[in-house]
């Protein structure tokens, strides 16, 4: 390190560099992580990456080799909440491990620099890595009207993504506002706010949807990088298949309550303090993929679902306008107001055309048709 | 006398009354399975209970009848007898068909008195029955769409990818559960309608769906 105080960031960012000439396991081991913990990491890694068991000495040992990635993290209209999720993990050992392979470079949230220095830092480290640094956006982008609703540094955040993507091996944008434009892109949508794939059509894009994302998945995502070199397998949504393949409703412990037909009908009633199927009271589980129930929030420690709350359909698009009422199954039909369910619509269309048909015989009855005569003769 | 239904025609071919027969019993199925599906009881006394996986399990069985049903009878309106074929199904095309549906409106509307025969189908019946056709392929594509999502890339989820472009998932739960209201609407109609031409016609129309006969006053249409 430099003797002297004066010395400014750019000296810090070379610095860090050059660091990247060591490999992930070499760091680890210079934190003072062990390798059991290491070990540890890896096996879960396997298993968030729905890969078998014996896969774990082949990541671990991808692991040791590989270089640290550089990773920029944008923050675009969000709330924060993917950053929360993933320094807010429980078990400091595992997540001192996470942000070690994170190394997060730029991150506006947790960075020490500010103002000038850390936009250098940023156009420092997108040049010098260029097609080799992976980018993670939180957060949609607003579109309308030049993107002027949402600007960092001066730059909007429009640019800022076509800029940063451009250069970027891989972009993965985190949680469901990055992915979709989130609660920003409900309607009405003022600012016009989308998901990074729309934003920047060109760009590769990872959608990690989810409010928040699970960190488990972020970190899965970037291991699968480092080990396999590519991006994992992607549904036509852009999520990676190893966490967003399977419904909620096919793994969902509560399944077997919902075979067998034992439901909560009330907040707090019996079957809800059993851990009845949430399906009544408008769980989403049935419509939407992700694998909650079994990489589970907080160092899986729970989900929506397993604390007695139906599962909100967070990681689906548009889900703040398609997955609403949220403790209703069904939507509400639009242009019926507020409170019409379907089966309303329903019964009232069943008894229209009754009533309309009861009016018709009768009149039909009292009336005397010019009809064809009784008897009938084969031809 | 010259107003004798004296002609009694062959007019619905086997496939056309068993197609017609299957889909009844299997939209009677999948409409009381679907009614529970959307809102059931709970009826399990025990997590080891199954009576919702059952009725799931009658409910996609019959929706497997129902398709098959349906199919078979577009493909023997290809090959049936004109009063079977798909060209019955557009009278609206042809001025005498115009021209006949015209009659029936009036009649329905109670503004005739003379009874309009009709020797297959009636023109508006068929035009309805279009409808109908189209409300039971936004059903089994809705269906089958949300039943493939238990097996994501599977042939069935492919192949129905459209669909997931075409309907948001809540969306589609929603128009599968809307249409079978519009299915009801048609049912309420067309017993009714039956009823009302076995009555005033005379021939037999109710019966000829069992038997293929019906009894005509002119010999040709
Ligand atoms: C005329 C035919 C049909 C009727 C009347 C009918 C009726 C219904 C109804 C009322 C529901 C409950 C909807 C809700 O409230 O969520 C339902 C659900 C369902 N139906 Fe049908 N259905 C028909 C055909 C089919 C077909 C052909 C399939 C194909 C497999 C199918 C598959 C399903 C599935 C998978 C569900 C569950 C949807 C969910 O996950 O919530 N249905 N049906
Ligand atoms: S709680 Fe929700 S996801 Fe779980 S079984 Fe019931 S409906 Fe499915």
């Amino acid at each position: 390190m430099s003797k002297k105080k004066t010395e400014d960031v750019r000296t810090d960012v070379e610095q860090d560099l050059l660091k990247r000439d060591y490999s992930i396991g070499e760091i680890l081991k210079e934190r003072g992580v062990s390798r059991r913990d290491f070990l540890k990491f890896c096996s879960a890694m396997t298993a968030a990456m729905a890969l078998p068991a014996s896969f774990a000495p082949r990541v671990a040992q991808a692991l040791d080799e590989v270089k640290r990635p550089t990773l920029v993290w944008l923050e675009m209209q969000s709330c924060t909440g993917d950053t929360e999720a993933l320094l807010r993990s429980a078990n400091p050992t595992i997540a001192e491990i996470v942000l070690d392979i994170l190394s997060v470079d730029y991150h506006e949230t947790i960075m020490a620099a500010a103002g000038h220095q850390a936009e250098e830092a940023l156009d420092k480290t997108i040049a010098a890595f260029k097609g080799k640094y992976i980018c993670v956006i939180e957060g949609s982008i607003s579109m309308k009207d030049g993107g002027v609703y949402g600007s960092t540094g001066g730059k909007s955040h429009l640019d800022r993504a076509r800029q940063v993507c451009a250069g970027a091996m891989a972009t993965i944008a985190v949680g469901t506002c990055a992915s979709y434009g989130g609660i920003a892109a409900a309607v009405p949508n003022p600012t016009g706010a989308v998901g990074v794939r729309e934003a920047v059509p060109g760009a590769t894009v990872i959608n990690l949807p989810g409010c928040p994302v699970n960190a488990d998945n972020l970190t899965a995502t970037i291991v699968h990088f480092l080990v396999f070199g590519k991006i994992p397998a992607l549904d036509s949504h852009g999520r990676p298949l190893f966490a967003y393949g399977k419904r909620i409703h096919d793994n969902c412990e509560r399944r077997p309550h919902f075979d067998a037909g034992q439901y909560v009908e009330h907040w707090g009633d019996d079957g809800h303090r059993k851990g009845f199927c949430l399906y009544k009271m408008g769980c989403k589980g049935p419509a939407t993929f992700h694998n909650c129930p079994s990489q589970r929030y907080n160092e899986k420690t729970s989900w929506p679902v397993a604390a007695g709350h139906p599962c909100a359909g967070c990681s689906e698009p548009g889900f703040w306008d398609t997955m609403s009422p949220l403790y209703k199954r069904l939507p509400n039909v639009p242009g019926f107001g507020i409170e019409a369910t379907a089966d309303k619509i329903g019964i009232g269309l069943a008894a229209g055309v009754g009533a309309a048909f009861a009016v018709h015989g009768a009149l039909n009855a009292l009336r005397k048709d010019k009809e064809p005569v009784e008897e009938t003769k084969e031809g | 006398m010259p107003n004798q239904a004296k002609y009694k025609r062959y007019i619905w071919e086997l496939p056309v009354r068993w197609t017609h027969w299957f889909n009844v019993v299997s939209i009677a199925t999948l409409a009381v399975t679907g009614f529970f599906i959307g809102t059931p009881f709970s009826f399990g006394s025990s997590a080891s209970d199954f009576t919702m996986g059952w009725i799931r399990f009658v409910h996609f069985t019959a929706a497997y009848v129902f398709a098959i049903s349906t199919i078979s009878r577009v493909i023997w309106s290809l090959v049936g007898n004109e009063y079977a074929g798909w060209k019955a199904f557009f009278p609206c095309v042809t001025a005498k068909g115009r021209e006949k549906m015209v009659k029936m409106m009036r009649y329905y509307m109670l503004m005739d008195k003379e009874v309009p025969e009709t020797v297959g189908h009636n023109p508006l019946a068929t035009t309805a029955y279009f409808a109908l056709f189209l409300l039971y392929v936004l059903m089994i594509l809705t269906g089958f769409a949300l039943y493939a999502q238990h097996a994501p890339n599977g042939i069935m989820h492919k192949s129905l990818g459209f669909m997931y472009s075409l309907f948001s998932d809540q969306g589609m739960r929603l128009t599968h559960h809307l249409s079978m209201w519009l299915i009801f609407g048609f049912i309420i109609n067309h017993i009714y309608s039956a009823w009302l031409m076995d009555i005033k016609e005379h021939g037999s129309e109710i019966s000829s769906m069992f038997s293929g006969y019906k009894f005509t006053v002119k010999k040709e249409d």
